[in-house]
């Protein structure tokens, strides 16, 4: 077999760069150690250079196995950006609270080479392979803060679900193949079309990575996990956790579903929009009570996860434009909001809502950020919330979904509550401390950047929408 | 019409010099006001339908553009804008608190404001529509009075469950429409099913009702009335509220009117509650904010019966009310807060004889009461008039249920006028000064409309009868 190697080229040079970093470690002192984030930051770019090389291209690589088309490339380039920002993001926090920065980088960069890889999967197996070195990975970072109780809880927590979750995945895919015969995507959508009554083995296979595939992406009932990693891990991997892992599970879900399971939709379409009718009123409602910001935010994004599930049951090519388009406002929303919360973490060392009461009087922008990016996830105009949900809920009426969509909005609704009450903190609560706070520089990068993105997301999604467009045209759906 | 926007951008620059910021909110609303009163000017009634149209794509594969332009319902609208946001421009000028985000948000309010009141594009006209509630909480809770976080907080979440009512039937009918377009002037082309109608006007109905401060929705209203600080009080009841009613008309009378037949007789019921409740309710109180807070319900009463008429006279007169109680609910507001900022007290009891020592004020008050209470030559007799004109050709009960409303008006209003400003003047106000120069430049704008709408109602009844004109016909195609 004749394979081109320079199709593989973003996901070496990641490889290359992370043993890189690990190397470097040996010889930079501890007190330089950013040095390595900065390092890793050069690469990620690199790397993101190397990807455009593969625009426009529409490989198949050993039969089907691995992809090389314009969906996988537009998720390539977005994680990476998302890479980017957790790599200056977490400069500070590694500094202050984490021992042994190296492996920190270096483990991260193993996670976005998986991802990359798990966007181009085209077979079940590769997916699965691809997705376990990215959980491996995260169980590792979840639990980097050896010195927290909470955070090796939350690893230890979140490598035994991992686990569940994986052998239920791997137990639904052994069935899958041995109803069709075939693991590749398009073979199995083949034998779909092709077999015209379904067996119990495929519908056994199919719940099971539902199932999988739901604790992955913390649907209702699985999410039970979440708050409590979200809450444990280093804030820096917490935002990662929630954007990155999220935005990865829902790009091969929704390959997944659109090219194999595409023709079996009727079957899978009612179980997809009940989960998300049930994701997106626990994830709102709980979110309510919460204390702790970070686990108000993973609740709140166990609800964002309810609305990205319904565009998956919507299945057309405007709900995926639709989930593709929220996927990146949610995650350009999403990072600014657990930024700030990382920013405040290393100025003050707190993560109550109560903690924040004030902020408005020592850090005056930090508190228009969080008060933006709240805002945002909660739909407002005009910040990218408003105009992805529009657009994502539309697409989603427009197949029959009208039911799920009114619950979603209410959903959102019930979330501008809670946000609210981050928001009055931040604006009329008095502070313990008037002290003045300064921002780090990379953290300012990161806010000034992603807050920019929010906005331009709301106010001018056009040319954003053209390359989604591009991205969503591979999965072929037809209308 | 477009520099209202530039206001918001612009006044995001300048940093902590309060009296810059002043001047350029001030500049802005000049401008911003020399264009309402263009268009004002320059709108041909005798050719009507919609005028000044422009249109940019914004994102094609949901058929949505920036589409902009006017009609004889909006003209007056925008002008009333402009009056309104210059005079509370001035009222503000001695804020000291904040400057810059008060003036920021509150340009940000006038740009939602501006925006549905010129949006043909029903993404935008909702996109403004939640951008103009948005500032509201901020203006309330941080800079207003009076239980300011709870009234605050039940203004946006009543305005929020409204707008879930709003976005699912505009989902709705772009799903039934099935024309992949959010444009007004395609969509009042389709001719929707009886049934659809039937069940989906109330949405808008009731959706936009909450803001108009339809019954039994309206109780955010004088809460947030008394909370808000006094621009945003004028902005609100003034302004704001109108957004409701204004919805009604372009959003649900023009795509639903045979919705519109079946739901009129629940809304014109609404609307007489809202006029004698409101009034009765405003004799119950002695604070003088809850008691223009009611009169405002019980006016909004008045263009709701005139909407729900569905005959011409009854409409230009809703519409005639609009602006004529937009003006007149603004004076209101401003006067009570030169009252309040002098006596730091709102209570009526604790008044007597102030116009011994606030002549100017006096007068001004006078004039906002009678036109409340409609008397000939000023403007709410006009409007008024022309509604239950309206009222007795449909139903004549309503007619006489409304004249009663407003012969209660009289009672409250005359009381008022006599405690506070009439008989001996009490020791304790001895002190008080009359309203400033620019306090009185401001407010005497607003009289100056009042009386010239009064006397001189035909440049306003004809653009009205223009953008009207055509609803009534379309609703005679139905029956």
């Amino acid at each position: 077999m004749n394979v081109d190697f320079s199709l593989f080229l973003p996901e070496f040079l990641m490889a290359g760069l992370a043993i890189l970093v690990l190397g470097l470690d040996l010889f930079i002192p501890a007190s330089r150690k950013h040095w390595l984030a900065y390092v890793s930051l050069a690469g990620v770019l690199g790397t993101m250079g190397s990807v455009f090389y593969l625009t426009g291209r529409n490989e198949e690589l050993y039969g089907g196995i691995f992809l090389i088309d314009q969906y996988a490339v537009f998720f390539k380039v977005f994680l990476l950006a998302v890479a980017a920002f957790m790599l200056l993001a977490s400069v500070d926090y590694v500094k202050k609270n984490l021992t042994s920065a190296g492996e920190f980088y270096g483990i991260l960069l193993f996670s976005v080479m998986a991802m990359m890889a798990m966007v181009g999967a085209g077979e079940l197996l590769t997916a699965y392979i691809s997705l376990e070195l990215f959980s491996f990975s995260l169980y590792i970072l979840a639990g980097y803060a050896l010195n927290q109780p909470r955070s090796i809880e939350a690893g230890i927590k979140y490598i035994l679900i991992g686990a569940f979750s994986s052998a239920l995945l791997l137990y639904g895919i052994s069935l899958v193949y041995g109803a069709l015969g075939t693991t590749t995507f398009s073979g199995m959508a083949e034998a779909l079309q092709a077999g015209p009554d379904l067996q119990i083995a495929f519908m056994a296979g199919l719940v099971l990575i539902i199932v999988g595939f739901g604790f992955k992406v913390t649907a209702a009932p699985f999410h039970m996990w979440a708050p409590d990693v979200y809450e444990g891990a280093p804030t820096p991997v917490t935002a990662y956790v929630a954007v990155a892992s999220k935005a990865v599970a829902f790009a091969l879900l929704l390959r997944l579903f659109a090219t194999a399971f595409g023709p079996a939709l009727s079957e899978w379409k009612g179980i997809i929009a009940g989960l998300a009718v049930a994701t997106i009123l626990i994830g709102n409602l709980v979110a309510i009570s919460q204390k702790n910001i970070k686990r108000m935010l993973a609740y709140s994004s166990i609800g964002q996860a309810g609305y990205m599930l319904m565009g998956i049951a919507a299945l057309s090519t405007l709900a995926s434009n639709g989930l593709l388009f929220h996927i990146v406002g949610y995650s350009a929303t999403n990072f600014l909001a657990f930024s700030c919360v990382i920013a405040y973490q290393n100025m003050t060392g707190k993560e109550e809502i109560s903690d924040y009461a004030g902020m408005y009087r020592r850090q005056p922008f930090l508190a228009l950020v969080l008060s933006v990016s709240l805002f945002s996830l909660a739909g407002l105009p005009i910040f990218s919330g408003f105009a992805t949900k529009f657009y994502l809920f539309t697409a989603a009426a427009s197949e029959g979904l009208l039911w799920v969509v009114i619950i979603a909005i209410t959903g959102s609704v019930i979330s501008l509550y809670y946000y609210l009450m981050v928001i009055k903190q931040i604006y009329l609560g008095e502070p313990s401390d008037m002290g003045r706070l300064k921002i780090g520089q990379p953290m300012g990068g990161v806010l000034a950047g992603l807050l920019a993105a929010v906005v331009l997301f709301g106010v001018y999604p056009g040319p954003l929408i053209k390359l989604i467009e591009e991205a969503t045209a591979a999965l072929a759906l037809g209308n | 019409m477009v520099p209202a926007t530039a206001a918001g951008a612009i006044l995001l620059i300048p940093g902590s010099r309060p009296d810059i910021i002043r001047l350029t909110a001030a500049l802005f609303s000049i401008v911003a006001l020399v264009f309402s009163v263009y268009t004002f000017v320059a709108y041909d009634h005798g050719e009507g339908g919609y005028q000044f149209q422009r249109q940019w794509q914004w994102v094609e594969s949901l058929g949505i553009s920036v589409h902009l332009g006017v009609d004889g319902i909006s003209v007056p609208m925008v002008l009333l804008t402009g009056i309104v946001m210059m005079s509370g421009v001035l009222i503000s000028w001695s804020m000291k608190d904040r400057v810059k985000e008060y003036f920021v948000l509150l340009m940000a309010l006038v740009t939602g404001v501006y925006g549905t009141f010129v949006s043909l594009d029903l993404f935008f006209l909702f996109f403004f529509y939640e951008l103009a509630v948005l500032p509201m909480y901020l203006l309330i809770a941080v800079w207003g009075s009076t239980r300011k976080e709870y009234g605050a907080l039940k203004l946006v979440m009543y305005l929020m469950a409204g707008s879930i009512l709003v976005w699912v039937a505009l989902i709705a009918v772009y799903v039934e429409a099935n024309l992949g377009t959010f444009n007004l002037l395609a969509l009042q082309e389709v001719g929707f099913a009886q049934d659809f109608q039937r069940i989906y006007f109330p949405l808008f109905m009731i959706g936009f009702g909450v803001l108009a401060g339809l019954w039994p929705f309206h109780t955010w209203s004088p809460d947030g009335h008394v909370a808000a600080p006094t621009a945003v009080s004028m902005l609100h009841a003034g302004v704001l509220m109108k957004l409701g009613a204004y919805g009604i008309i372009r959003v649900g009378i023009t795509l639903f009117p045979e919705g519109a037949m079946d739901w009129q007789i629940p809304l014109i019921a609404l609307g007489t509650i809202n006029v004698v409740y409101g009034a009765m309710a405003a004799m119950a109180q002695r604070d003088l904010k809850y008691i223009v807070g009611y009169s405002s319900v019980s006016h909004m009463g008045l263009v709701l019966i005139g909407l729900a008429t569905l005959d011409r006279v009854g409409m230009s007169g809703a519409v005639l009310q609009m602006f004529s109680h937009g003006i007149m609910t603004a004076l209101f507001f401003a006067l009570v807060g030169v009252i309040y900022d002098r006596t730091h007290t709102r209570d009526i009891m604790v008044f007597q004889g102030l116009s011994k020592r606030m002549g100017l004020t006096a007068v001004f008050f006078a004039v906002a009461g009678l036109t409340s209470l409609g008397l000939p030559g000023l403007s709410g007799f006009v409007a008024e008039i022309m509604v239950i004109i309206g009222a007795f050709r449909t139903y004549p009960v309503v007619g006489v249920l409304a004249i009663f409303g407003a012969a209660l008006t009289a009672v409250y209003i005359l009381r008022l006028l006599a405690r506070v400003f009439f008989g001996p003047l009490d020791e304790r106000w001895a002190h008080l000064t009359d309203a400033t120069r620019l306090e009185a430049f401001s407010m005497g704008g607003l009289v100056v409309m009042l009386v010239l709408v009064g006397v001189y109602p035909s440049p306003f009844t004809k653009i009205i009868n223009s953008g009207v004109a055509p609803l009534i016909s379309r609703i005679a195609d139905v029956t």
